[in-house]
């Protein structure tokens, strides 16, 4: 079973590198870039079995280590 | 006074820190192993020292701070005991939330491997009892990920409890965005825990102790815990 759990800032938090690729970005002349926020996405492999007990199991991943939630927010998918 | 320096894969200042606590103190600090679950008995002083502990993957301290002797670490600062965090230990300190904040990449994008002026907030402290309040120390600081940040209810909080320990300043102690090197919010470079047991900074006082090496500012933080401790 797949799962991903995407890992962005939090509304508010300043995030310079965001900031350096949309310049990049800007500079490269794509058109249109309003703004840029840097996060993480994690792909992880789950032993078959109960969709629900693998979301429990993927928020406490997230809580516990994969995010940081004094700046960073995080969504949960499995994918099946 | 028995201090335990703990050594994560990828720690490298671990080495200064025991020297200059050898230094100063005249005793040898214990190295103790990240998968270890206790602290040897009698420790007063627990250090996180600087580096790259799991080569900063995830997040910089985050995979450090849920190694196994952090449990004891946490249990040693819940009794009040010292616990002194130093650049990734900072880090370390912040993710396991010994205290709160983060550290998010410089404003600037760079590393920053240079000396810089410190101003010391108060002198009432286990760290700072040989310094003045308003003491300007000249001390290194090495690294990438030192923009200490928080929500705002948080700064006030820390500001307000007299938390903020370490303030980056010009050399003559004043607040300057010119010389808020990393682009910290109010130009935090070290905080404290509620019970002030608990120090977290950015910079290196440990390499500041020989004047072989050039100035010894940061010799009056280990004077400070030694003096402490000792009349403890």
């Amino acid at each position: 079973m797949k799962a991903r759990v995407t890992v962005t800032l939090k509304n508010g938090v300043l995030d310079p590198q965001g900031k350096a690729i949309e310049g990049a970005l800007k500079s490269l002349g794509i058109e249109g870039v309003e703004s840029v926020r840097q996060g993480k996405v994690f792909e992880i492999e789950l032993a078959d079995g109960d969709k629900a007990k693998a979301e429990a199991a993927l928020k406490a991943a997230a809580d516990k280590l994969l995010a940081n939630t004094v700046v960073e927010n995080y969504r949960v998918e499995v994918l099946g | 006074m028995n201090a335990a320096v703990v050594l994560f894969p990828g720690s490298n200042r671990e080495g200064d820190v025991a020297s200059a606590i050898k230094r100063i103190t005249g005793k040898a600090a214990k190295i103790v192993w990240h998968a270890d679950e206790d602290l040897p008995s009698g420790t007063d002083l627990v250090v996180l020292p600087g580096g790259f502990s799991y080569g900063d993957y995830l997040r910089c301290g985050a995979i450090a701070a849920r190694a196994p002797i952090m449990n004891a670490v946490r249990e040693h600062a819940d009794r009040g005991g010292l616990v002194l965090g130093i650049c990734n230990g900072f880090q370390i300190l912040c993710e396991a939330q010994l205290l709160p904040g983060v550290l998010q990449r410089n404003a600037q994008l760079r590393f920053m491997c240079k000396e810089v002026f410190l101003r010391v907030e108060r002198s009432d402290t286990p760290y700072t009892r040989r310094y003045n309040a308003g003491d300007v120390l000249r001390i290194p600081v090495a690294h990438g990920e030192g923009n200490y940040t928080a929500d705002e209810e948080t700064i006030k909080r820390l500001e307000g409890d007299g938390r903020v320990l370490f303030r980056y300043t010009s050399p003559e102690g004043k607040l300057d965005a010119k010389w808020n090197h990393n682009g910290s919010t109010n130009a935090i470079a070290g905080v404290l825990s509620e019970k002030f047991n608990v120090l977290g900074l950015m910079p290196h006082p440990e390499n500041h102790v020989d004047p072989l090496i050039g100035p010894t500012d940061g010799r009056g933080l280990f004077e400070s815990i030694k003096t402490v401790l000792e009349a403890a």
